[in-house]
């Protein structure tokens, strides 16, 4: 009985996990010949999209042998043997002036014995290495490097196999440029994104601080400290994330600076589940949108608001969420805001882009907000995410 | 009738607590307050909730009552293992930012394939705990009241399910840290009670007892030594490798308030863990005819040696305690379980990540729930013992040689952890069916840890040495091993790569 019971649950986790099954129908002969060349040459793909070193070089080069069939095969760049497989490894060392002609003439060639042999001839009697087949590797416009098959005698069905699988091994290393391009792209995109400190910001804060210069030089002091942590915050270096712990530090200090200007009008209140206070979150992602609350929210508003600031455990993510009882606003402008067809709220738009720029189109901003009924925003962040690691503490 | 008033309590409280539980997270207009993490007390006392399972608060009694005092080793290893978490792993864990088992695998090795193995062995280790949480819910409702076994398992398995998809997802620090403490009370009051009422009896020695060479050390069942030492090696190494527990040490602000977090754990198990032999001593002295049934004896034992109120009262107490235990344990468990299923196996299958949770969830409960309503019957801290085997066959050598050991490569974790848990669960399935029953087998499969562990470390060990080094394992050493606030290159890329 309770055997048969863990029987089927066994039965039940691998259906559940679903491992993939292949076909027990296997094909013809020839159908099973593409097979096996598509797979090798699928496993020699993954370490040529990093492109030509010799680390991939050395993973590669098993599964291009097999490939091609030959006793042996070596892969080149331009000023060295990147690796070798096969027999024969007392030609090893001449494999780099095998290549070098195809490198600088960008031509496949075939060596003979004595090409491959040079001024040093081969003393081993029964070598198997007699011939070569020099390819180019080609990426872009430029050579890069060269596949060398060696073989007993060079026939042409090696010259044209050979010269396939360079074409191919060529395609994936440009496939691996075009990577590292797109790499650079989305580094570029995320410097461009970096987090903004609004100017409005900056020009009421020291307004206001003026303000008190006179009246109350003390207070006017404790906030220009204040403004000072806060832009120290704000243009740190280093890391791109900080925990929450550390982000409602510093809406503390903005909200200091923006009571100075708003006094009673301005009211607060917390909601926050001290278990997600050490999630990562992108520098100045709450702030935006406290900021985006009094501005929009509260400052039209008669006789001032009420700013919600919340963040509860929900599972493996964290909910962060910004509620203010203020003005409202239209949900199709909110729609064009966050579309970044509208520059009227460059805070808000921001924010969305870099969290769905850092964990995906699911954590991007939720608005729910209508004409005189307040503002909700709120975001998703998981407690984990690769590469995402909040920087140490700040002031 | 006071023993359904008081589970009926325990239940309502959790759903309660469960539905409401955001209304309990601070709520203030002062930023200093809200920021302030959870402090490493508090910590503690919620891993010590979610930690002492019903298994364990009704268990260990019982096997202490029935084969004696090599038993104490359970007191000592479901404590002791905390010292090993707190040594090896607790603060690179928590400073290389994992919140679950998958996220470290990931991290230190770079493989998805790693991860999805890990993300399997998370679901089997949490089923296996999950089983007998709810056979000792069936058996302490039974005990008490009378009614069928089922019942007990069908509530608790509704009270968990409601609870985690309707709001449990939340994982309370307060709540947690309020359960230890409930159960340290309804394992502790009624100890009290019970030992005026021994001491007024003229204080009789369990040594006494006709058939004691119970009180002897290694004296029970075959192969006591053996028996002994894979226990104290499942329990040790076993601890570090629980879902539920782990996953609250991201909770702490940095590694060093892990560690004193795990510190702290030690302790407050240290209190609990006193009890149970006290019970299961008593046990041997009033109640030895109950030895075919150990895991009800702690639930009878009041009634047998006090009178009316009292006994019924106490009684009330423990049920409510155990069963306060088994929701907490199991809520835990599956919140992790879900967790894991929704993000690493079912993941790109549901629309929204909540409705994964929810179908994650009903999954992590119903493989355990049907077994134990199918009428698999196993001594509840045997099967617990079973999954700690199983947790150090696999994520023990991973999580150790992970942190301590550069040149743990992706082939070598990946051939450990299936050979540690083929070996291991191998063992479990054999046992938990009841296909082997006496001898050398029986004491090999029943306590795999001896010899499952070491070969689940040497495997990685010996492929690991001959395969290539994860790239960049330098900075995730940094990473894992340097204090937080010293700056060094920790591989921060300003992009995700």
């Amino acid at each position: 009985m309770t055997a048969g019971v863990f029987v089927v649950v066994v039965v039940l986790m691998i259906s559940v996990f679903s491992f993939r099954r292949r076909s027990p129908d296997l094909g013809t002969p020839a159908e099973r010949a593409t097979f096996d060349t598509l797979h090798t040459a699928s496993l020699a793909a993954p370490p040529l999209r990093d492109g030509l070193t010799p680390e991939s070089a050395q993973l590669a080069i098993r599964h291009l042998r097999t490939l091609l069939g030959t006793p042996a095969v070596a892969l080149a760049d331009g000023s060295r043997l990147l690796a070798w497989d096969g027999e024969g490894v007392h030609h090893r060392e001449h494999a780099q002036r095998h290549a070098a002609g195809v490198i600088a003439s960008g031509r496949t060639s075939v060596l003979d014995a004595a090409q491959i042999d040079g001024d040093q001839p081969c003393r081993v009697l029964d070598c198997p290495l007699r011939s070569a087949v020099v390819a180019p590797l080609i990426s872009g416009e430029t050579v890069v490097g060269a596949l060398i098959a060696y073989g007993g005698a060079a026939s042409a069905a090696l010259v044209r196999a050979t010269g396939e699988v360079a074409i191919w091994v060529s395609t994936q290393i440009e496939l691996a440029e075009l990577d590292r391009s797109r790499t650079r792209a989305i580094e570029a995109e995320v410097r461009a994104l970096r987090a903004q400190i609004s100017p409005h910001f900056v020009y009421n804060s020291l307004a206001a601080i003026a303000s008190f210069v006179r009246t109350d030089p003390e207070r006017a002091r404790e906030l220009l400290l204040e403004f000072a942590d806060f832009t120290r915050y704000a243009f740190r270096t280093g890391g791109e994330f900080t925990t929450l712990a550390d982000e409602l530090r510093n809406i503390e200090r903005y909200l200091v600076l923006e009571q100075a200007r708003f006094g009673e009008r301005l009211r607060v209140r917390l909601r926050v589940a001290p278990e997600v206070l050490p999630v990562a979150v992108p520098y100045l992602s709450v702030q935006p949108l406290v900021e985006n609350a009094v501005r929009h929210g509260l400052q039209a508003k008669e006789g001032g608001g009420l700013i919600t600031l919340g963040a509860a455990d929900s599972g493996a993510d964290a909910l962060i969420w910004v509620e203010d009882d203020g003005v409202g606003a239209d949900p199709v402008l909110i729609g064009r805001i966050l579309a970044g067809q509208s520059g009227e709220s460059v805070g808000l738009g921001n924010v969305d882009a870099r969290l769905r720029q850092v964990f995906g189109d699911r954590c991007g901003l939720v608005v729910e907000t209508a004409p005189g009924a307040g503002t909700k925003v709120s975001f998703r962040v998981p407690k984990y995410a690769p590469g995402v690691h909040a920087g140490p503490p700040g002031p | 009738m006071s023993t359904w008033i008081a589970v009926a309590l325990v239940c309502a409280a959790t759903l309660l607590v469960g539905a409401l539980g955001l209304r309990l997270s601070r709520t203030t207009s002062d930023f200093y307050v809200a920021s302030r993490m959870v402090s490493p007390r508090w910590n503690a006392s919620a891993i010590g909730g979610e930690y002492i399972s019903g298994a364990s608060f009704l268990g260990v009694a019982g096997l202490i009552f029935a084969t004696g005092s090599d038993m104490l080793w359970y007191s000592i290893g479901y404590t002791a293992g905390y010292l090993v978490l707190l040594a090896l792993v607790a603060a690179p864990l928590r400073r290389s930012g994992a919140y679950t088992l998958p996220d470290f695998a990931q991290i230190r090795l770079r493989s998805a394939g790693v991860r999805r193995v890990t993300a399997v062995l998370v679901v089997g280790i949490g089923w296996l705990y999950l089983l007998p949480q709810f056979l000792g819910a069936g058996l302490a409702l039974r005990t008490a009241t009378g009614a069928p076994g089922w019942v007990g398992t069908a509530i608790a398995v509704l009270v968990v399910v409601a609870n985690v998809t309707a709001g449990g997802m939340r994982s309370v620090t307060f709540v947690q840290a309020f359960q230890y403490w409930l159960k340290l009370t309804a394992i502790a009051l009624p100890v009290v009670l019970l030992l005026i009422a021994w001491h007024s009896d003229g204080s009789p020695s369990p040594a006494s007892v006709p058939g004691s060479e119970w009180s002897e050390p290694l004296s029970g069942g075959d192969h006591p030594v053996y028996r002994t030492y894979s226990l104290l090696l499942a329990l040790l190494f076993g601890t570090m490798g629980l879902p539920h527990v782990l996953v609250r040490l991201y909770t702490n602000p940095d590694g060093r308030a892990a560690r004193r977090t795990v510190l702290s754990v030690i302790a407050l198990l240290g209190a609990f863990y006193l009890f149970p032999p006290v019970y299961g001593a008593l046990g041997r002295i009033y109640a030895g005819d109950l030895l075919d049934s150990p895991d009800s004896m702690m639930l009878l034992l009041p009634g047998r040696m006090l009178g009316e109120p009292w006994g019924d009262l106490a009684t009330a107490l423990l049920t409510a305690g155990a069963f306060a235990a088994f929701l907490s344990t199991s809520s835990g468990l599956t919140i992790s379980v879900a967790g894991v299923l929704s993000q690493d196996l079912l993941r790109g299958r549901f629309r929204t990540s909540v409705s994964g949770f929810r179908v994650g969830a009903g999954l992590a409960v119903l493989v355990p729930a049907t077994l134990s309503l199918l009428g698999v019957r196993t001594g509840l801290a045997d099967t617990v013992t079973l999954a700690f085997a199983l947790a150090a066959s696999t994520f023990c050598p991973l999580l150790v040689l992970g942190i301590w050991w550069r040149g743990l490569t992706r082939a070598g974790t990946l051939a450990g952890l299936v050979v540690g848990g083929l070996l291991a669960s191998t063992a479990v399935l054999l046992t938990v069916s009841g296909a082997v029953s006496s001898g050398w087998p029986a004491a090999l499969l029943g306590q795999p840890a001896a010899w499952t562990v070491p070969t689940a470390f040497l495997v990685m060990v010996v492929v690991s040495l001959r395969t290539r080094r994860t790239p960049g394992v330098n900075t995730i050493m940094v990473r894992l091993h340097a204090p937080e606030a010293l700056d060094l290159d920790r591989g921060d890329h300003p992009t995700p790569p």
